[in-house]
Parts: structure tokens; sequence; C-alpha cells
């Protein structure tokens, strides 16, 4: 529908800079600190005096030692040598987001960054009153009862349901017995990894021809010992299951828990309501949904949402309104405690709720529908390239926010992988695409995901990309295989990266391990 | 009312009627509704949503944000003497502009090649923190401390098959409250019991004859650390990891790496597995958003092979003399082995180790000692300063680092009430420990960093003084 797309002629930055390990000159200095005020020196003595000898350090740390316009050039020529969004990121299951300015801008003001948590909370109204109005934004969103912002991250809100089941469980005197988490193969690994880390067996089931769990299996799963169903839906294929309020009735009837993994939440935004589904806990992702930057892995929030049913257990303290003064509460003796240290990652929970303010409700429908609209469109696009299929084709129907693609016959008719495909795109300054979480259940699969923050031509764009990257693989194979070529460096050689002479997860391993072989 | 005009939304260039109408014709449909069909009727969302207004114009999202945040009170509006688990340090500008920088701050993942230089970043972190640390193996960071004390444990746990950990009894109840998570309620079949290890009243560190006492060949590992949460340099740490050895359990360090550049470095007497924080290093406090925690080793593929976090490597590229970087171990990784991989991982505090490398490296050797002088310095300054004001004591005088308790048991108030006065004359005082550590009596942590000056520190003596009389 727009206009031809012209490829655009993509060089990455190559300073060929140096690991900071190996630069600097003994002497240089990065900063200084003053030295201790006259009246300090003369009551204490110096520092050497005050350290037990024990435990003082005999020699410098072996850092580098360079000047401070030295520094900030060396990581500014690091970011260069980043692609990092600046082309265009469809990172499936990511949700890449636009993230406003003026929310790191405040977020970076006193008032938020240098406050301390155990101030006192009349100390913090302004913070406190923000993370309130955004839980009721997000009980809105989801009809949960109750939020806490502790977990850093998604998984670390799985783990927190987890532990939530433990003690819901052990309040009634079942938890010996209630001893399984069921999930679903298209579950994010953190849903079975977190169940295992709290000391429950995962039953995982597999997904039959409709592309979800069969009810049959399901009930099959189900027993006296089920602790709790940890689900997403839509999956990472954009499909939807219709019967989950089926499964959470079989759930309930046989005691278990609920927990909506609501990581793939952007295509159903004001679409659907977790609660009135019937769950008793879902989880949105702050740094995923909501418009919070993902910082190449974190700071993030997981904000975990539950009944009242479950709120005694939740970690604490909570964000609470009383009389007109906002307090930190404890839930109470039912509480899980902690799974992080103080409330969470409050900066960022500010930065989620000026970004849903921003869009408002109106907002939040449209990126919905924008998301799914250009997801549908990309996928109509994307299976006109030679060698692009999608997975399940018998499943006929719009997906949602996400459609998952399979590079199955490229690879059976050129040799050319996946993994050689991303490697190519990022040449024309497209950021490696989501492929799929382990266990792969199609061959060579990727899965883009479009959202609402990419234009139209960027996402002609991409879809130009993988088109030009499919004839080179038809055309001239080993173009894509030796790919990358206009990036900072070179495809890093992997393999030797599992032998414990070869791995350096340090500069002083790497040396050592050089200068033996 | 005046028509409102549907304007397109400043963070969705597609929020153009045109577009999405030329979307809807390109799928033959005419409306989007239609792609919603997966979702049966009665799933939809029932009612209405009562959300506030949109705030689409930034300059008023920034008014209605700013006069939130200006109800705040903050460390540096006020002066603050709270430590704990989180750290008032001084954050480099330079700091700040890198971890602003969009290539780091907004991505997620890339491929080697293409996010080489955040790689590159990363490891510059996880290097000069070996360095700093004394250990060849880094794992990228974890949310926090406690994270990354109870994957400890955790690894310990596996690595020698038992089920129980010493602790120190002296633990800040935060990080405590974390790790009991990690170590399993008794009804679970991997339940790690915590014991506790008295501290020598006499010194602070930990009580030789307790930890004699527990230690045998059911514990799996022994966790101290130094400086222990009451400010508390561990003198005996060494003499602790052999015990522990003896008994064929794990040594696990926890320190704050801000102290390294005076003291020891765990690797070098005897720790196993050394956790700590990552936010002194370039990270401001954001009301305890700022954290951040590690988990490091010696290089030995026992130790390599139980980490759950992600492991970056450097490695040879396709280019004769060029490096890169990638992830190792990845298999053992919840990523790559769901409920049998090692615990779990996922989004982290990765862009702190950015802030991390910047800070360490403007620092240097030279630096770090400097700062770790002045702090320990100037928080002996305070103690001597506060033991020398009536009904007040500084019960431990000697081997702590920025920390120290104070003692109120002489004066007729409480320390909560005493701390109130304090707020009302703009200074935050130490963290109440009275109900968490009631056998110190009416007791404070005191915290003192490089940003304090004797001014400051003389203040706040003059302002306790005036409040405890």
């Amino acid at each position: 529908m727009s206009k031809p797309v012209k490829l655009r002629r993509f060089q990455a930055p190559i300073w060929d800079e140096p690991v900071i390990m190996e630069m600097g000159v003994p002497g240089r200095r990065g900063a200084h600190f003053p030295a201790a005020e006259d009246a300090v020196a003369e009551a204490v003595g110096g520092a050497g005096a005050l350290v037990p000898s024990a435990m003082a350090r005999p020699e410098r740390p072996a850092l580098p030692e360079l000047s401070e316009p030295d520094i900030l050039r060396h990581y500014l020529h690091l970011s260069q040598e980043t692609l990092g969004m600046m082309g265009i990121s469809l990172f499936g299951t990511c949700t890449m987001k636009y993230n406003p300015r003026v929310n790191e801008r405040l977020a970076a003001r006193p008032e938020m960054a240098q406050l301390h948590p155990n101030q006192d909370p009349s100390t913090l109204q302004g913070l406190l009153e923000g993370v309130h109005n955004f839980d009721l934004m997000l009980r809105e969103l989801s009809g949960m009862d109750q939020f806490v912002f502790q977990a850093a991250g998604g998984a670390d809100a799985a783990y927190t349901h987890t532990c939530i089941t433990r003690a819901y469980h052990a309040a009634r005197g079942e938890l010996k017995q209630r001893d399984q988490i069921i999930t679903s193969i298209q579950s994010h690994p953190c849903s079975p990894a977190t169940a295992n880390t709290a000391g429950f067996e995962v039953i995982t089931l597999p997904l039959d021809e409709k592309g979800y769990p069969s009810l049959e299996a399901l009930k099959a799963a189900v027993s006296d010992r089920t602790a709790a169903l940890m689900i997403n839906n839509p999956d990472d294929m954009g499909l939807y299951n219709p019967e989950i309020k089926e499964w959470v009735r079989i759930v309930h009837e046989a005691g278990g828990l609920c927990f909506y993994d609501h990581a793939n939440f952007n295509g159903v935004m004001t679409k659907i309501r977790a609660a009135e589904l019937g769950f008793d806990a879902c989880m949105f992702m702050l740094h995923k949904t909501f418009g919070v930057p993902k910082g190449g892995g974190g700071p993030a929030v997981g904000a975990y949402g539950c009944s009242a049913k479950l709120a005694p257990y939740l970690p604490g303290p909570l964000v609470t309104l009383d009389n007109g003064r906002y307090a930190l509460t404890d839930p109470g003796p039912h509480s899980i405690g902690k799974v992080r240290e103080y409330y969470g990652n409050l900066q960022q929970v500010m930065k989620a709720y000026a970004w849903t303010r921003a869009m408002g409700l109106e907002g939040l429908s449209e990126a919905a529908d924008i998301s799914v609209l250009l997801n549908n469109y990309m996928e109509k696009e994307l299976l006109k390239i030679r060698g692009v299929t999608r997975s399940h084709p018998d499943i006929d129907g719009w997906r949602l926010e996400m459609t998952r693609y399979s590079l199955e016959q490229l690879y059976e008719e050129t040799g050319v992988t996946v993994a050689d495909v991303q490697n190519r795109m990022v040449d024309f300054g497209i950021d490696a695409f989501w492929m799929a979480h382990e266990p792969w259940l199609v061959p060579h699969p990727f899965t883009p995901e479009a959202g609402e923050m990419w234009s139209l031509e960027d996402i002609d764009y991409w879809i130009a990309v993988l088109r030009q990257v499919s004839d080179e693989a038809y055309s001239n194979p080993q173009l894509v295989q030796t790919a990358p070529h206009n990036q900072a460096v070179q495809k890093v050689k992997v393999e030797p990266l599992e032998e414990p002479d070869h791995w350096a997860m340090t500069w002083r391993a790497w040396k050592r391990k050089r200068s033996a072989a | 009312m005046k028509e409102a005009v549907r304007r397109a939304h400043p963070f969705m260039p597609n929020s153009v009627d045109s577009i999405k109408q030329g979307l809807l014709q390109e799928l033959g449909i005419d409306s989007v509704e239609a792609l919603f069909e997966q979702i049966p009727s009665s799933h939809r969302a029932a009612g209405t949503f009562n959300f506030p207004p949109a705030l689409s114009a930034e300059v008023e999202l920034n008014r209605h944000i700013s006069s939130l945040l200006a109800k705040n009170q903050s460390c540096e509006s006020h002066l603050s003497f709270l430590g704990g688990g989180c750290w008032q340090h001084y954050v480099p500008a330079v700091c700040q502009e890198i971890m602003s920088r969009s290539e780091f701050l907004t991505p997620v993942w890339g491929t080697p090649s293409s996010d080489h230089g955040r790689n590159q970043v990363w490891f510059e972190f996880n290097s000069q923190l070996g360095e700093l640390i004394a250990a060849d193996m880094v794992g990228m960071p974890v949310y926090s401390w406690g994270c990354a004390t109870g994957h400890a444990i955790r690894m310990a746990s596996r690595l020698t098959g038992r089920h129980k950990v010493l602790l120190p009894r002296i633990l800040d109840p935060e990080r405590r409250a974390v790790i009991a998570n990690y170590c399993e309620p008794e009804e679970m079949p991997s339940h790690i019991a915590m014991i506790d290890i008295a501290s020598d009243p006499a010194t602070g560190g930990l009580d030789l004859a307790d930890l004699r006492k527990h230690l045998d060949e059911s514990v799996a590992a022994v966790y101290l650390e130094t400086p222990n949460y009451l400010g508390v340099i561990e003198t005996q740490a060494e003499e602790i990891a052999a015990m522990a050895r003896a008994a064929g359990a794990e040594t696990i360090v926890g320190v704050d790496p801000i102290s390294l550049g005076i003291l020891k470095a765990p690797g070098d007497y005897g720790a196993d597995i050394i956790v700590g924080t990552t936010q002194p290093m370039g990270v401001p406090m954001s009301c305890g958003g700022g954290l951040g925690g590690f988990i490091a080793s010696r290089d030995e593929p026992r130790y390599a092979h139980e980490y759950p976090t992600l492991m970056l490597s450097i490695a040879d590229t396709a280019r004769e003399g060029e490096v890169g970087f990638s992830m190792a171990l990845m298999h053992q990784s919840s990523y790559g082995s769901r409920e049998d991989g090692k615990d779990w991982t996922g989004n982290s505090t990765y862009l702190h180790a950015i802030a991390g490398a910047v800070y360490l490296s403007l620092l240097g050797p030279e630096g770090l000692r400097e700062l770790g002088e002045l702090i320990i310095q100037r928080a002996h300054y305070a103690a001597q300063r506060l033991n020398g004001i009536d009904g007040l004591s500084v019960p431990l005088q000697q081997n702590f680092f920025k920390e120290f308790v104070v003692n109120f048991d002489g004066v007729g108030k409480s320390v909560a009430e005493i701390n109130a006065a304090l707020l009302e004359r703009g200074i935050f005082g130490g963290i109440d420990l009275t109900e968490t550590f009631p056998e110190l009596g009416k007791s404070a942590l005191y915290c003192v960093t490089e940003l304090h000056s004797q001014a400051d520190i003389d203040h706040l003596a003059n302002t306790l003084q005036e409040v405890c009389s």
C-alpha cells in the first residue's frame, strides 16, 4: 500500500575500541576525591590506622587508569558500536516501546533519584501517590484488587506468584500435598523455572492441533496435587485460547490457583480483564507494555496484581491511602515477606504511570488496535516472501499482536539458517528479531512484533529487508551465511564458549587462558 | 461543550486515520474489531474503565509529574544518614551521560555483532569488578544483593548436596526476608534451613565459638558479610573460610565493592562465592530502585555450571585478531532449559552494569583508595562526635567502614522520637534498629559517605545534642 522501499546503505561505526582493561597509563586519573578535612584527620588519624591490618588491601586493584575525557569517549564509541534500537527493533514478546524522554528527565530529578527507601513515608508522599494512582489504573485494566511492584522483572513476578502459591496452600495445611504447577509448552520459561525453584514439580502441557493445549490434557493433569496454573494468553504465536475460562474453572474446582502471565498484553489492552476471566492473579511487565525503558535487561518491573483472596499473602509493604495520607502498610502475618529488598524499582513505576497517563484509556485501546492491525498487515506481506511460512499454517483467521513464522523452507532450499538471516538483517540497520523460546516448536522460528511505536514506513522497510535477504539466500547464500558484513565486528565464534579452557567472563580469566594457550 | 478534534497521538506514528483506513483496506475488512475474532465475546471486558483523563500534551504531563515529585523530600533537600542496604554515594556526571545514551537505555537484545559495544561495556564491568573482588568468574548482574545471596546459597546447596546455611544473626532484615524465600519453606523438598550465627558483642564480628558449634558436615555454606549490616569489618574472614572449607562447606562472602579500594578482596581470603551490591557504583538510590547485585567465584567448571545468571564471555570473531562477546553456558539457564535450568533468570539490572563500568574506570585504583580513605575517616569522625554527646554512645568505635551503631539508651526519648525531631530540623537520622535488633537497645544505624563534609557531621552532632538534651 505504501511507496516502494529504498534499502539504506547502512554501515555501523567501527571503532576497533580496545577493552578498557588494556587502556590507560599508570598515574592517569579520572576522578579525584578530597582529602579529609584537617579537623577530621586530626581527630581520627590516617585512614591506614583505621583499617584492621588483617583486612587491609595489600595492593591496589588492577583497574585501568584513564582521564575523564578518555572514558567519556571510550563509552561513547561503545554506544555507537551498539545498534540499540537506532534502527528498527521488532523483538517479539518484548513489545518494543517508545520511552518518552520527559520521563527520564523527571526520574533523574533529586525528588526521585535521591530518595532513600528508609525515609519516613511523610517525606515520600508524592512518590507514593503516583504509585498508588498507578495501582488503581492497573486494577481497572485487570479487575484485580491490589497490585505490588516489588518484583524486579517479569520472572520475579512469576516467582512472586510461586511464593504466594506456597503461602496460600500452607495456610490451608495443603502445601505438602499440592506440589504441582501446571503450565503449557508455550508459556515463558520463567513460569516453569520459577515454579521449580520454589520447590514445585512442573507439568507442561503440549499443544494440540488448535495451537493450544486441549481441555482433555488439562483435565488429565489436574488433581488434588495441583497447586497452580501459570499461563499466558494469547501465546507468542498470536493465538488466543478461547477455552481459558473453562481452564480456570477446572483448576479452581481442583483447588488450584490461576496466574495470568500478561506478557502479551499489548494486543488485548482494554479488551479483556484477567479477573473477569476468573484468574486469581496476573502480572504486567512495565518495561514492556507500559513504556518503561528496557535498559538492555532492566531495571524492570513485574507488576503483580491479585484478588482480595490472595492479598494477605502479598510481599510487603503495600502502598495504601489512609485518611488522605499515603502509607507503607504491612500486608500482615500471612505475607510472603520479600522477593527483593524494599519496594521495587519505583522510578520505573513512575515512568509507567507517566506513560499511561500520556496514553490515556483511548490511547491504550488504540495502541492495541494498531498493534494487531499492523501484525496482520505484516503477516500478509511476509507470507509473500519466498521461504517464509507461519506456524500452524492450518489455523485460519487473524492472529493477535504477534505471529510466529518459520524459515524451515528457506533453510531446506538454501542452507541458510534463521540465525544467518538475523545476522544479515542487521547489515541493513535492523535489530535482531526474536526467534522463539526453547524448545522450538517450529524449525527456524522468528517472531516479529510490530507494536504501536513503529511507523508503517518502518514496517515496510523491515519487510523489504527480509525480502532482500531471502533473495540473497536463494541467489548467493554464502553472502548471508558469512554475515554480518556492515557491523562493528564480524561474527563471534561462539562454539568454543562451552569449553572451560575457552570461556572467559572477565579480562583476568582471558589473559590467563590466552597466555596458557 | 466543544467538539474534540481527534489528533494523532504523539507516541504512535500510525495514529492517523488515513493510515489505519489503508491498513484495513489491505486486509479487506471494515473494522479492526474483525481482527479480535479469536476472543469470545463473553471474554471481552465488561463495563467501563475508570481512568483519569489522558495527558497527551507533554507540557501538562510534565507539570503533573513534577508537582507529584515536589511533594517529596529528598536526600538532596535534607541531610541524610540513611544506609543499610541502599546508600547515598556521589554519581559522577559521566555515569549519567553514558547510562542515558539511547543505544543503552532503550533496547533489549541484539546479535553479538550488532550489540557489540553494549556487550563490551558489560564485559568491562564484570572484568573491573573481578579485579576489585579478586574473582575470575563474574556472572551478569541480578536484582539485588539479597537475590544474589539467595542464588549463591542455592548454588552451594546443589554443589554440596546439603540443605543448611549458616548466616550472621546481624543481617539486613530486608535481605534476610529475601533470602528466606530462596531457601524455601520446610514443606518443600529442597528446603534449606537457615541457622543464625551470633556476633561477638565485643568486636561486632562473627562469634567463632557459635560458628564452630553449628558447623558440621550437614552445612552447605557459611555466609558472612564484610562490612556487615552494622558496618563492621569482619577481621576473622580468613579463619571463617578455612573453618568452612574444613567442614566441606562453601564460603559465601557478601561485600560492598566500594569498600574494596582499601579492604582486602574476598577472593584473597578464601571466599568461594562472592556476592554483593552494584548500587553504590554510579547508580542513584531512587528509593531502592537503584539496587542491583552480583554473583562471582573462581573460574572452575564446578562453580560455572551452577550459575543461574547469564554468562557473558569474550571470544574471537571471524576476523583475525578481533574480539567480540557472546553468552556462554546458555543451556543451563532457564532460557535454555526451563524448569531443568539453574533457578531462573530474566530481565535484571543490566543498565546499572553500564553505570558501574563507567564508575570503576573513572575512579581507577587510586580513586577507589581515596574514596575508601575519605569515607572511613569521616565515618570515624562522626562516630567520635556522636559518642561525645551526653546520653549517646557508639558501642563499637573501631573496625567499621561507613556505617556504625549509635545507642540512645541514655536519652529519655525513643529513636523514633529523635528521628522525628531531626526530620523537623532537615535531617534524616539513621535507620531505627530498636525493633529489628532489640538486643542493641535503643539504637540507630548511621551511614556516612563522601557526601558528608565535616560541616555536615558537625551539624548532625549539634542537632542531636539539641534534640537529645
